[in-house]
């Protein structure tokens, strides 16, 4: 009894605590780095999304530290359930008792899996346009192959096709980086895209490398959450 | 009538008042498989709460991971437990 009152007296606490905030929410006027974020993100990035000039490119390193966090935790998930399965082979679903999936779940996942994959690419070739970018696009191809997943249990995913990806991605977005810091003359840092072309605000070819930049992340975070999502099913075997 | 700025605020405590009710069922509910469910609700919520504040971009995060794949790896996790457990109960009664 004592331990929920004072549990409760905690929640008063911390939204007394927390209502500022949340009373003012919308109506504050944008800090000084956000105003300058806002106005100068589409002249000097060409970037009509203002977030994705600020993820890609004047934040670029911390997301490049987002997707590193990323493929630990994929590193860690794999490692630790590839080691404890190693054991045993795999089961078919029959053995295991488990139930087939229903026809419409299979026929809804035959329709939907590849619109949804041609939605996270759109979602990510268009994150310089539209909201949305790399990892949003990423999830979204992760989801697709997860309905494949739950429609078909015996269904396998081409492991090295997807390590080959992922690899390559992660790579060619470093090498990049560095391309950035090399040829765009005296002003240029990491992860600078302006190496080619700005191009017109508005376009799909715009912008210079950040189109390029996101479908590299959004293949990385696709392939990478894939593999956690495989990764869980196996073990959940 | 109601301006923008009111009918924003009423759309938001409605939401928020829905994910504290979803989030308190969550932690209340004796059957995991509701946790885990609601769990995802409320990350469907704040998605919503998100959009309303003209944040698409943090709205389709949770969105997609929150309410999606979370839910999954919590549910994969679910059976993976139940599998155990039957593993240990039939190790029990033989």
């Amino acid at each position: 009894m004592m331990k929920k009152v004072l549990l409760l007296a905690a929640i008063a606490l911390l939204a007394f605590a927390l209502w500022p905030f949340v009373r003012d929410v919308g109506l504050a006027e944008p800090g000084e780095l956000a105003t300058a974020y806002l106005e100068r993100g589409p002249a000097e990035l060409g970037t009509a999304n203002v977030v994705t000039s600020i993820v890609v490119s004047y934040r670029g390193f911390d997301t490049l530290g987002e997707v590193t966090v990323l493929f630990t935790a994929t590193a860690g998930v794999g490692g630790l359930l590839a080691r404890r399965k190693s054991g045993h082979g795999r089961k078919k679903a029959a053995e295991r008792g488990a139930t087939d999936a229903s026809e419409i779940l299979k026929t809804a996942s035959r329709l939907l899996s590849p619109l949804l994959v041609l939605f996270g690419v759109y979602i990510f070739l268009h994150g310089h346009l539209t909201p949305g970018g790399g990892f949003q696009g990423g999830v979204i191809i992760a989801t697709a192959v997860l309905i494949g997943l739950l429609a078909d249990p015996e269904a396998g995913l081409a492991h090295g096709v997807m390590h080959l990806v992922e690899g390559l991605s992660g790579f060619a977005y470093v090498a990049l980086g560095a391309v950035g810091l090399w040829f765009t003359g005296v002003q240029a840092g990491f992860l600078d895209p302006r190496f080619l072309p700005l191009g017109e605000l508005g376009r799909l070819a715009s912008a210079g490398a950040i189109p390029i930049i996101y479908s590299l992340v959004g293949l990385k975070v696709g392939a990478e959450l894939t593999g956690i999502l495989d990764a869980m099913k196996e073990d959940a075997e | 009538m109601l301006d923008g700025r009111t009918t924003l605020d009423l759309v938001i405590g409605f939401l928020g008042l829905l994910m504290i009710l979803a989030a308190l069922w969550s932690v209340l509910s004796k059957r995991l498989l509701s946790s885990v469910l609601l769990s995802g609700a409320v990350s469907l919520l704040a998605s919503l709460v998100f959009l309303a504040l003209g944040a698409p971009d943090v709205a389709m995060t949770e969105a997609a991971i929150g309410s999606a794949l979370t839910t999954m790896v919590f549910l994969y996790s679910l059976s993976r437990m139940k599998v155990e457990q039957d593993a240990h109960e039939d190790g029990g009664a033989s």
